[in-house]
């Protein structure tokens, strides 16, 4: 990994999942008809530690539940590997529901899309938001977050890494040069 | 991961990895198969040719029900409509259809190495779903799988294959396959239903049923075929029930933590008592279900493949 700058680091990390909580909250008018929805891989932690936090604030526990998206790809035919697929897990019924998607980097909105169409199969929910922890910008599809951690201008060149505890071992978001 | 070929022909010589990822891959798909939409986009643009030299309903309407829920467009094709009636050979047939450009080719047939030779004169991925008395791997996946769900592994599992074993592809996709993942493979049956020397696939042969329960974690019951010629390497079918018949009496006394399974039809009152066909001890529609979520693994495995 060729770093060039730490952009978010551990007590950063923190701080942006407890604001983006709070927005959540604030924009539902603390509904608890919104379910949370965590994106495989990085976006299923995120969505889990956002969770706790509104359980924290509102002392109640949102539904909660992970997408896998890769059967909705657009790019299995010009991918060079064969992309990995593990189970979405969602138990609940998402019809009126307010779903709030949950990633970690928005990027060129090709995964939002391919997690859009996911939903609309599993059902007809209320409303679907976006919420992402990094937004670099370099849209390919008029997609847009509703609550983003932190914009990041980015070059094409670069790329952003976020790391968390559950599986890389630390909390940091990193902005490190694509590998050639 | 990907597969390490890009045909399905059989499970001899595959390895544990590819098995692992097949069945792996089966447990998104039971996912998509629960939900009201049953059906994904990832197939889009393929063109999967069902090619049907035998009869079969079950395997078929799996086969296409896979595509389908994978979004792939699907031609069906069977002998009895087909030019093979005007006298057609095979490889024209074969030919033509590939003119038409497909991407995969799923097929049945009554000689065995079919689904070999077809890799040769086309360029599509080709899935055997059953040549002759050979092989029929999506059974012995959705085999493998529904054992898998039910006990939570195979390897060290006991399995026994009973009936037929001398004309059952099931049989041998099931040999190589739980042999690949570790398990130990017993086949029992009356030595006219035995082949000669099959031992040295290193499974052990019995012939008593009532040991092939005690003895067993898994009991794969055959079907004894008619259309085979099966009547005439046993009496009758009501001795062949006495004394291969799988029924609760013998569960009761033997093993009461056996599991069941049936690759279907079930021959009702021969190899099955319909009580253990209905009973708690089987799995007989699970691997129906399960059977649709093998064959979206392959062909997603298979169709996204570089």
């Amino acid at each position: 990994m060729d770093i060039k700058a730490k952009i978010i680091d551990e007590q950063g990390l923190s701080r942006t999942i407890t604001r983006l909580a709070h927005e959540i909250l604030e924009k539902n008018k603390g509904s608890k008809n919104i379910v949370l929805i965590g994106m495989r891989t990085r976006g299923e932690f995120i969505a889990e530690r956002i969770k706790t936090k509104i359980s924290e604030i509102e002392k109640y526990e949102p539904s909660f539940g992970i997408l896998d998206v890769t059967l909705y790809r657009d790019d299995f035919r010009t991918r060079l590997k064969q992309p990995e697929i593990s189970v979405t897990n969602i138990t609940f019924d998402v019809n009126e529901r307010d779903i709030i998607l949950i990633d970690d980097v928005l990027y060129t909105g090709r995964t939002v899309r391919a997690a859009l169409d996911a939903v609309m199969d599993l059902g007809r929910p209320n409303t679907i938001q976006l919420c992402v922890l990094v937004d670099r910008g370099h849209r390919e599809l008029p997609i847009k977050a509703d609550f983003v951690g932190k914009n990041i201008p980015t070059s094409i060149n670069e790329e952003v890494r976020v790391r968390l505890k559950e599986i890389d071992g630390e909390d940091a978001v990193y902005l490190v040069n694509a590998p050639k | 991961m990907s597969l390490s070929n890009r045909h399905l022909l059989g499970l001899y010589g595959v390895p544990k990895e590819d098995i692992q990822l097949i069945l792996d891959t089966a447990t998104t798909f039971r996912e998509v198969l629960e939900r009201p939409i049953k059906k994904v986009p990832t197939l889009q643009g393929k063109t999967i040719v069902n090619l049907f030299y035998e009869n079969s309903t079950r395997t078929r309407i799996s086969f296409e029900l896979a595509q389908k829920r994978l979004s792939a467009d699907t031609i069906n094709f069977s002998t009895s409509t087909s030019s093979t009636k005007k006298g057609e050979t095979f490889k024209d047939t074969v030919r033509n259809i590939e003119a038409m450009k497909v991407d995969m080719i799923v097929v049945r047939h009554q000689s065995a190495g079919v689904p070999q030779y077809l890799t040769r004169i086309s360029k599509a991925n080709i899935i055997n779903a059953g040549d002759g008395i050979h092989e029929h791997p999506t059974q012995g996946l959705l085999d493998m799988y529904s054992i898998r769900e039910r006990l939570g592994r195979l390897e060290g599992l006991k399995v026994c294959i009973v009936g037929d074993v001398a004309h059952s592809r099931v049989a041998l996709s099931n040999i190589f396959g739980l042999k690949a993942m570790g398990a130990q493979v017993t086949v029992c049956g009356p030595t006219t239903m035995i082949p000669i020397g099959i031992e040295s696939l290193g499974v052990k042969v019995i012939h008593s049923i009532d040991d092939a329960i005690a003895n067993n974690d898994v009991l794969n019951v055959l079907r004894i075929q008619l259309e085979r010629n099966a009547g005439v390497r046993i009496p009758s079918l009501r001795e062949y029930h006495q004394y291969f018949g799988v029924t609760t009496e013998r569960i009761e006394k033997y093993n009461r933590d056996i599991l069941i399974l049936h690759p279907g039809p079930i021959n009702r009152g021969v190899e099955l008592s319909s009580e253990v066909a209905d009973g708690p001890y089987q799995v007989i529609l699970d691997q129906v279900t399960n059977g649709v979520a093998i064959r979206m693994a392959v062909l997603y495995l298979l169709g996204t493949m570089h």
